[in-house]
């Protein structure tokens, strides 16, 4: 069939395609590309067109450096299948308990440490570690109040994490505009399928927020405080303020007094009962941190170790995401859960380690060296990408700081069709699952941020580093092939799926032939471990 | 409603009616002078400038090209309509969360249209149209989309206090320029049809004045505007538990207003450029009160800390 779209599969990539398998498309993405070969050439490029001016006219944007730069959209959505997701769902969420009791235990008891499954030097000398931490305790046990997850797919279509984001995760509100966005522009792609909304974070989040309330407070005042306009994630906190129907505060609007934190409103000083802070540690508080920020209000911590106040998320939660502790997070699931982790670790050197700094030593130049404290990407070394004088000044950085350093092998990501050039071109993707807290359950968005590497080869998907996104579809029901009835498929999510096997593509394809069996291997319990 | 907040409504109702004032302004004078040969164009073109409170370039003939990039595109000059409507954008950034999107997008898509160097591509007329449309298109959008909370009553206030103000100028500065070029005062207000049909055509000072200053149905009029603010003010003041300043800004305005109405127009006229620049004095403080009682605590910095 002849087409607009021009479909620019590279056959010779090694890495996992998530639409196209050796043989064609797979099944969850034959309705998207059936619509999208319908359209005539200029026709696509209206819609293209139209997605982009629509972020430029409402200002979906970040911040580089002082300039506001709209966030790039791809026009081609991801599709999650029902039973990779609810793979994918169960991993995060057993992730994010093992996280909350790992916290819980470093800042109360530290019995983790006693009983030898994490060394406590490791902890104490993670840069995030934070001893005005301990002492507040959360009403709801919560520290953790929003999770994001980075999970990359692997040659053979495994999910794998990559790294926990637990402090200020961002991104989520690209999953909402991104899907309004793509329903504007491919209203027909998207009536084709039955996709799990991702509209209702906003009310899950406050209502997380509101069970993180004060003991006492039946009421209580939430508020989003932002370091300000020029933040590169201002555009998210305002929308999150504005869904949730919250005030949006900058640390000048707000006064610690008596320990109990006030904002400035035109009726005088109102009372505040939790923070939904999006500034780091470091800037909220200049009585305990940096006596220089003023992007925080003084007086801060001590209002929220009185009980007066809740900070969402914790102080000192970069224990549990610093890339040294995941290391251990498997370890962390089996010691705190007794259960195998759904989502395994990305293979993973820790450079303390004799042994394994010797090894990773020899080969530097094959593996990937990352910063345990760094996030977007920042001070990233891909062996086989750097030069000889690089690979120089890191082997001596490691071995100044063998702490502050982590090694993986290159793990091709996936890739999905991305719009580049005039054409469908493979680009690496990740993917950033949210997941919220309330106290009771961990609720797990039905999306999440896909985020794609825009320039060819490029592994690096961060939007600083010149990344988009994409919007992404979680499926309601497993797929069933083409040539099958057309009654809408049954929804996976209520029912324990057993994780599919680790190629999830051949799973996919065989379905039509063993739908019985398949259906019978849904019923066995999950909790296996993957591969 | 935060403080913060508060003020940035208040400014985004001043800038955008600022940008459609400054913009009907200058319609009104480059087509008069294009109409009128003898008219002396660098002092015509310094007139506007100083009713608009702006610097005129020393030593410089000016033309309308030269008005137009001073009043129109100068990004750097803080009349200009591109300053303005930049600000008025900068203001609704840091108030987005409590605009409306469709508010919002009406804004930034203006400040879109200027940074993009489209306004300044326009041809003039097209582009003080364009102006007005995205005036008329922002302050419809919030009429439309905003519940009459406090955040609306900042930003009415705002608009109010403006276009006050900016008819004041305009009356005063008609009244210094020579034959008192009514019409085109008129004009600049976009009261023109609104005056022949209320007043029979009768094109006097007398009636002009009347209309612009103390018309209680035409809403460019000065005592129509005043009264709007005061409204808002009165709103704004009954859910207030503050005493200590209650209701001064209410008390400047309500003051102001009550000597344009008590004076008879006769000795008004006399004196016309006086009077309105007492009034434009009275626009002044009370924006310093509102900005003291509503906005003072978005700028005090003070360290409380945990001490007592």
């Amino acid at each position: 069939m002849t087409t607009a779209v021009d479909w620019a599969p590279d056959h010779g990539a090694a890495a996992y395609d998530e639409m196209h398998d050796g043989s064609g498309v797979r099944p969850e993405y034959h309705a998207l590309r059936a619509s999208l070969d319908a359209l005539d050439g200029s026709d696509l490029r209206t819609r293209i067109d139209t997605l982009a001016a629509s972020y430029l006219d409402q200002g979906v944007t970040f911040d580089i450096g002082g300039e506001e730069r709209a966030f790039p959209i791809d026009i081609l959505p991801r599709i999650i299948a029902a039973d990779d997701w609810r793979r994918i769902e169960l991993g995060v969420q057993q992730r994010v308990r093992a996280l909350e009791a790992f916290l819980a235990d470093a800042y109360g008891l530290g019995q983790v440490f006693a009983d030898g499954v994490v060394p406590r030097s490791a902890v104490v000398s993670s840069g995030a570690f934070h001893r005005e931490a301990a002492g507040i305790v959360p009403v709801n046990g919560v520290r953790c109040h929003v999770a994001g997850i980075d999970l990359i797919r692997d040659e053979h279509g495994r999910f794998l994490v990559l790294e926990d984001n637990v402090r200020v995760p961002s991104g989520v509100s690209y999953v909402m505009t991104n899907r309004r966005a793509i329903g504007s522009v491919l209203p027909e792609a998207m009536s084709a399928h039955r996709i799990r909304p991702v509209a209702g974070y906003p009310q899950a989040l406050l209502a997380a927020l509101r069970a993180a309330a004060p003991a006492g407070v039946t009421d209580p005042t939430v508020v989003v405080l932002t370091p300000g306009v020029h933040n590169s994630a201002y555009f998210e906190h305002a929308l999150l303020a504005r869904t949730m129907g919250v005030e949006l505060v900058e640390g000048r609007d707000l006064e610690c007094r008596r320990g109990r934190v006030l904002m400035r409103s035109t009726r005088g000083l109102e009372p505040v009962h939790v923070i939904y802070r999006r500034v780091d540690d470091e800037f909220l508080d200049p009585v305990q941190f940096r006596a220089d920020s003023m992007l925080g209000c003084p007086g801060l911590v001590n209002a929220a170790r009185a009980g007066n106040v809740t900070l969402a998320n914790a102080i000192g939660n970069g224990i549990a995401d610093d890339k040294l502790i995941y290391t251990y997070v498997p370890d962390l699931i089996r010691y705190y859960l007794a259960e195998e982790p759904v989502l395994p670790n990305v293979d993973t050197w820790r450079l303390g380690e004799d042994a394994a700094r010797e090894e990773v030593l020899d080969r530097l130049d094959e593996l990937v060296l990352k910063p345990v404290d760094g996030s977007g990407g920042k001070g990233i070394v891909i062996g086989p990408a750097a030069t000889p004088a690089e690979l120089d000044r890191l082997r001596a950085e490691i071995h100044r700081r063998p702490r502050a350093w982590i090694a993986q092998p290159v793990v091709s990501l996936s890739t999905v069709p991305t719009y580049a050039d005039g054409a469908m071109r493979p680009r690496h993707v990740d993917l950033r699952p949210f997941a919220v807290n309330d106290g009771e359950r961990v609720w797990v968005l039905p999306g999440g941020l896909t985020r794609v590497a825009l320039p060819e080869g490029e592994l690096i998907v961060n939007s600083s580093r010149g990344g988009g996104s994409k919007d992404t579809w979680v499926l309601a029901g497993r797929i069933r092939p083409a040539t099958a009835d057309r009654t809408p498929a049954t929804t996976a999510v209520t029912s324990p799926v057993t994780p599919s096997p680790q190629v999830a593509g051949p799973a996919l394809r065989d379905l039509s032939g063993r739908q019985g069996q398949q259906e019978q291997q849904q019923q066995s319990r999950t909790g296996e471990t993957p591969c | 409603m935060l403080s913060r907040i508060a003020e940035s409504l208040f400014w985004i109702g001043r800038y955008v009616e600022r940008a459609d004032d400054t913009a009907r302004i200058l319609d009104v004078q480059t087509q008069l002078v294009l109409e009128d040969p003898t008219s002396d164009e660098s002092a015509t073109c310094r007139t506007v400038l100083s009713i608009m409170g702006a610097e005129a370039p020393d030593d410089e003939e000016l033309d309308v090209a030269r008005l137009f990039d001073l009043l129109a595109h100068d990004l750097s000059s803080p009349e200009s309509i591109a300053a303005c409507l930049q600000a008025a954008r900068e203001s609704a950034r840091r108030a987005r969360e409590t605009l409306s999107e469709p508010l919002w997008v009406a804004i930034n898509t203006t400040y879109l249209t200027i940074d993009s160097g489209a306004f300044r591509a326009m041809r003039r007329d097209r582009g003080l149209r364009w102006v007005r449309d995205q005036a008329a298109l922002v302050n419809g959008t919030a009429d439309a989309t905003m519940t009459r909370d406090e955040g609306w009553q900042f930003f009415v206030l705002g608009r109010t206090l403006e276009r006050a103000d900016m008819t004041a100028r305009l009356l005063a500065s008609a009244a210094l320029s020579p034959g008192h070029a009514w019409t085109t005062t008129l004009r600049a207000c976009g009261a023109h049809e609104a005056f022949l049909r209320a007043r029979r055509g009768l094109e006097t000072d007398r009636e002009v004045v009347e209309f612009l200053l103390l018309d209680r149905l035409f809403p460019g009029a000065v005592a129509y505007a005043v009264t709007s603010a005061e409204r808002c003010l009165a709103n704004l003041d009954s859910t207030s538990y503050r005493a200590e300043s209650e209701g001064e800004a209410r008390r400047i305005l309500g003051r102001a207003r009550s000597e344009l109405e008590y004076r008879s127009v006769s000795d008004l006229l006399d004196d016309l450029p006086g009077a309105m620049d007492r009034f434009q004095r009275s626009c002044a403080a009370a924006t310093d009160a509102i900005t003291r009682h509503f906005f003072a605590g978005s700028e005090a910095l003070a360290w409380h800390g945990t001490r007592q």
